[in-house]
């Protein structure tokens, strides 16, 4: 017997949605083993790890906060890697994005500053993240180099650049030789939604990108070009569209949305600036851009879910001393299976008894 | 004279797990198959390199675990991608994000665990020589294996008819499989034996360079081997060319840090990084975009019966 891929003529719509959700219920089953194999009560474990976290409104607020910025991030990756642009370097551009709005917030520290500091921290992070993604995609048009590479290899500059800001120009002078900046003054903070809450204006900003967005790639000129030069870059050169210039505003566009979810993190939930400000978002990101299909509203949906994985596994650390390596195995397993779900939606897989070669 | 030999012989030991990594990687690429798992693969065979060999007391285990375990992992990533023809690329992230978190809790365990590196290998009498016996003949068995690697791997490809095979699917595979050859068989095995290789950069890690267990501790190596393959223009012989300009660069940035060089310590720990950067680009404007890589290089295939 051996596996044969047969290739649909036409994807069943149910298909489309049923395969993330098929990859999701296969990475509960593996789950459930894992949690086995550490010696933890599955059930309870899960219930921590999935059902916890949803169950209250602090936690929903909780999940809110960390599906915030996998949002923002994977809507410009989803554009990214529809157009078949490789970046996997977000996770830098989140933390460039935050150190340029950072700057505006130490910059102006104990300084007369106003209404506007907000805003234009918020431009400043999106800027600072635009221009290092434009780092790759330039050396990419211009030179050819793997984007690849390049994208993540700049992931280790920016975590040092960070690293070294915060431990020297940067750094607190009263405070007791941590790596932390100041805390940023009230008006460097983004505002918050509900008085009490945790929950700030990122959270409506990450929702109003995933409207645009799918705007975007639906209704417009530039959203048929990014399919196209995905699907089919021949048709796309025919068409007259210039993929060098398709690559740079993909990658300016998921840089500045992953800076703008950078500056939101730091200047919004952690209120200055230290080395481990990103629990990995912007690796996260792309689980949280393929789950959704590439797709804007998917990737909100997809957000929140993996959101709850990362407030799921905090609560398995601190109540069931379970490893925060069992987040990202499960993590890993998550991606693993919406590749493996996804290949039902171009081939019709057909187990046929081996042949004689 | 004595700085130099030292010199020498810490840039050998950074870039052999490299080079390991990369010829096995090289090998995967030339059959047309782009797996970025490498760094996943290769901490995978760093825990369970140190976790074998400090649960049996032998090397040998630990290395024999640390290969097996590189080749688990490329086997996950060969199902997903051959059988299932899933986009490498995301297979690739998947395999490097899913090993560094199991790597960590295989790794848990050991976490401080110290044990005796491997023993160097002196070739009699011309380990005597000034300057070149030390360096070249007083290694452990890894640095032997890695250039008896480049030269097998050169030889494989080029002088053999099974190499001929592998290439042909890696440039063609619809002309390969035309011809009757097992495309997707060939490519899974390549991507075994690049996991192999992996499994062993990972065991050198964990084995030689450090021995003891700590969470990341391939700290970006895999990645940078892949950069080296590209840089090698997928020929053997300059990806150890390739690793060693790498290897020397983080030495040179240690040795830096140690001669009191006023440069912040970060500026000297980003520079692999930035030089792979550079690097990269510089090849590419030296080729002038032609001689890329295999033209087949990550295009899934699956075969109309």
């Amino acid at each position: 017997m051996r596996l044969v891929l047969e290739t649909r003529s036409q994807t069943p719509p149910a298909l489309a949605l049923g395969a993330p959700l098929l990859a999701v219920a296969l990475t509960l089953v593996s789950a459930v083993l894992i949690f086995a194999a550490l010696g933890q009560d599955p059930w309870r474990a899960l219930q921590v790890y999935f059902i916890a976290p949803v169950s209250d409104s602090w936690g929903l607020q909780e999940v809110a906060v960390k599906a915030t910025p996998l949002v923002l991030i994977s809507v410009g990756l989803s554009l990214c890697y529809r157009s078949n642009n490789w970046n996997i370097g977000a996770e830098g551009q989140f933390l460039v994005g935050a150190m340029a709005g950072g700057w505006l917030a130490l910059a102006t520290h104990g300084a007369p500053n106003g209404p506007w500091l907000m805003p234009a921290m918020l431009a400043a992070g999106a800027a600072g993240g635009a221009l290092f993604a434009l780092i790759p995609a330039v050396l990419r048009t211009r030179f050819g180099a793997n984007e690849i590479l390049t994208s993540l290899m700049l992931v280790y500059v920016a975590e040092l650049l960070l690293d070294w800001l915060v431990r020297g120009p940067w750094r607190d002078p009263q405070g007791f030789n941590m790596p932390v900046t100041v805390s940023f003054e009230p008006e460097a903070i983004v505002p918050l939604l509900l008085e009490g809450g945790r929950l700030n204006v990122g959270t409506p900003i990450a929702l109003l990108v995933v409207v645009l967005a799918a705007v975007l790639v639906g209704r417009t000129l530039k959203g048929v070009e990014i399919r196209l030069v995905g699907e089919a870059p021949r048709a796309a050169r025919f068409a007259g569209f210039d993929t060098n210039r398709l690559t740079l505003t993909v990658f300016a566009i998921s840089g500045g949305l992953a800076g703008l979810a950078g500056v939101l993190e730091a200047a919004g939930t952690v209120k200055m600036l230290q080395p481990g400000l990103s629990p990995g978002y912007g690796f996260t990101a792309i689980i949280v851009a393929f789950l959704g299909r590439l797709n804007p509203v998917g990737c909100l949906v997809a957000g929140v879910f993996l959101a709850i994985t990362f407030i799921g596994g905090e609560n398995a650390q601190i109540m069931l001393r379970m490893p925060l390596d069992a987040t990202r195995v499960i993590q890993g397993l998550l991606l693993f299976y919406v590749l493996a779900c996804d290949t039902l939606l171009l081939y019709r897989p057909r187990l046929v008894a081996s042949t004689p070669a | 004279m004595m700085l130099l030999e030292a010199i020498i012989l810490t840039v050998i030991t950074a870039s052999t797990p490299l080079l390991i990594a990369a010829l096995g990687e090289l090998v995967v690429e030339k059959s047309g198959v782009l797996n970025l798992g490498v760094e996943g693969m290769m901490i995978m065979g760093a825990a369970c390199g140190i976790a074998a060999a400090i649960f049996t007391g032998s090397s040998a285990a630990g290395v024999l675990a640390a290969i097996l375990a590189g080749m688990a992992m490329a086997a996950l990533f060969g199902a997903l991608t051959l059988g299932l023809a899933a986009n490498q690329v995301a297979a690739g992230l998947a395999l490097a994000i899913f090993g560094l978190g199991l790597s960590g809790m295989v790794g848990a365990g050991f976490v401080g665990a110290q044990r005796a590196g491997i023993g160097k290998i002196e070739v009699p009498l011309l380990s005597d020589i000034p300057l070149l016996g030390p360096v070249l003949f007083n290694q452990d068995p890894f640095v032997y294996a890695s250039f008896a690697l480049v030269f097998l791997v050169a030889r494989f490809l080029n002088r053999t008819k099974a190499g001929l095979v592998l290439r042909a699917c890696g440039e063609n595979h619809a002309a390969a499989h035309a011809l009757g050859y097992p495309v997707l068989r060939i490519r899974f095995l390549a991507v075994l034996f690049g996991g192999a290789c992996a499994g062993l950069a990972g065991a050198y890690m964990s084995l030689v360079l450090t021995p003891f267990w700590s969470s990341g501790m391939t700290g970006g190596r895999g990645w940078i081997a892949l950069a080296i393959v590209v840089f090698a223009s997928w020929l053997p012989g300059r990806a150890a060319v390739g690793a060693y300009l790498f290897g020397g660069i983080t030495i040179l940035q240690l040795h830096a840090q140690g001669a009191g060089l006023r440069v912040p310590p970060q500026l000297m720990s980003a520079l692999p990084y930035l030089i792979t950067i550079v690097v990269l680009v510089l090849i590419m404007r030296l080729r002038r975009g032609g001689a890329a890589g295999p033209a087949s290089l990550g295009v899934p295939f699956v075969p109309d019966r």
